[in-house]
């Protein structure tokens, strides 16, 4: 039996309910949500419906409605940095940041957005202090991640929150990796924009996720990715200005979305703090059993109060490519080596261009499976290339 | 006894609305948006009549969009609603 410690990059495997009930979406029901009168139309809306519902009780959202669905986070950081962001804007993130977050801020920065990128530790850690001082009059947004895809740090959003409702900025927070995982809340952590994957902790199929736009986003003045049939206002061949339709052109992944409600009504069943516990006692367990080996080098916080389940280590005089292939290939350990699409925070924590090799662990995994891992690792450390 | 519907700007809101009315005791239905109130093709909600003002500050202070409240002509096609905060 392999190992797959990739769930960073996409959760694996589901619980099986997520599959069943995306069967029984293309077996049962099947048509276009909110596109006709029709029963299955109907059936198919209240799936969508359901899933906003279940999506407000994990983020603490008041109103359904301001939940969009996108294909993925980075879908749902694009829209929300493209549709609001004007020439001359300034914007604040980290040096910790995803691609999905740097390159779209990259495309606008040639637009005339200004862009200041603050400077985290070797540890990835991010001082609050150091983004209030970037703050101009011209300042609109800042934008982070809530943890990181490489070292698994999570970076302080509620202390960032706060600072950016004192001076009146929206706030975009990346949960690609939290969200299902940790707790979240728009409200107390002060989160204007909250973009969010569906296949990684929420649990569902690739190709769903959405974004929450907060109460102090005007989403009549957010201009949207793509324009055309909502199943609203048919008659007129403007854009709708409400929520959620305003977002939502196009027929959507409704056979994906009945596999993410799946998956977020597990996580609410097993509840995220306790999902979170169950990988933090895995991560912990793995952190202690790596510090052993002098030959490795491990990134990132030791804290598990500081982290998720991911982390990212090398192995002295090996390069994580090499150790990625002969953890698959001689003790069946999946996971991810390289830069996992983050140079930023590469170079951040010191590992430009050849990256680290990433374990990234989900509610599946097992204690066992963290035993062989530390057994493969210290095979490794003594058998080198 | 008189019939009418409740129109809203989209199907979010329509099972919005059901959710909140559903299991209190009222009467209600899912139907297609009759022709003559709007050319949308979506579906609105089927209520009696004499419920209308119950209904409507009830789905009100659920935070609930409404286009509008129409009376159903009695069997006959020509009369029309009045329209509450439609667009």
């Amino acid at each position: 039996m392999g190992i797959y410690f990739d769930n960073a990059a996409t959760s694996w495997p589901k619980p099986s309910q997520v599959k069943e009930a995306m069967v029984r979406f293309m077996d049962e029901i099947g048509a276009n949500p909110g596109r006709s009168g029709h029963l299955l139309s109907i059936e198919a809306a209240r799936v969508l419906h359901e899933t906003r519902e279940a999506l407000s009780l994990c983020f603490h959202v008041k109103d359904s409605s301001r939940i969009v669905f996108t294909h993925n986070a980075t879908e749902s950081i694009n829209l929300g940095l493209k549709g609001l962001l004007k020439p001359k804007d300034h914007v604040i993130t980290s040096s910790m940041e995803h691609n999905s977050v740097m390159r779209p801020l990259r495309d606008l920065e040639k637009k005339g957005i200004e862009l200041s990128i603050i400077p985290c530790s070797r540890k990835g850690i991010l001082d609050p202090q150091e983004v209030k001082k970037k703050i101009r009059s011209n300042t609109r947004m800042i934008v982070l991640n809530h943890a990181s895809n490489v070292t698994g740090n999570l970076l302080p959003i509620r202390e960032v929150g706060l600072i950016a409702r004192k001076h009146n900025l929206l706030f975009l927070v990346d949960a690609a990796q939290t969200a299902g995982a940790y707790p979240i809340d728009m409200e107390k952590d002060g989160i204007d924009l909250l973009a969010f994957t569906g296949h990684k902790s929420l649990y569902g199929p690739q190709g769903t996720g959405g974004l929450v736009i907060g109460i102090r986003v005007k989403e009549k003045e957010m201009i949207p990715l793509k324009q055309g049939g909502t199943g609203s206002r048919s008659e007129s061949e403007e854009q709708p200005d409400f929520l959620p339709d305003r977002f939502e052109s196009g027929t959507p992944n409704s056979v994906g979305i009945a596999g993410l409600l799946a998956g977020i009504q597990f996580v609410l069943e097993k509840g995220i703090e306790q999902i979170h516990q169950h990988e933090i006692s895995l991560i912990e367990k793995l952190i202690e059993g790596l510090k052993e080996f002098p030959q490795v080098r491990l990134y990132g916080p030791e804290n598990a109060s500081e982290r998720i389940a991911t982390l990212s280590f090398n192995i002295a005089h090996q390069s994580p490519s090499d150790v990625a292939f002969r953890l698959e290939r001689e003790f069946g350990i999946l996971c991810r080596p390289g830069l996992q699409c983050a140079p930023a925070a590469h170079r951040t924590i010191g590992t430009f261009p050849e990256g680290t090799v990433r374990f990234s662990l989900s509610f599946s995994n097992s204690e066992e499976e963290v035993e062989r891992a530390l057994q493969a690792v210290s095979h490794l450390t003594r058998n080198g290339t | 006894m008189s019939q009418g519907v409740i129109l809203f700007p989209s199907i979010h809101f329509v099972l919005q609305a059901e959710k909140l009315i559903k299991g209190k005791g009222f009467f209600i239905d899912l139907i297609p948006v009759p022709r003559q109130l709007s050319s949308d093709c979506g579906i609105c909600l089927l209520i009696e009549w004499e419920q209308r003002e119950i209904l409507y500050s009830l789905l009100e202070s659920g935070g609930v969009k409404i286009e509008g409240v129409h009376l159903l002509p009695a069997r006959e096609k020509s009369k029309e609603g009045t329209r509450k905060g439609g667009t």
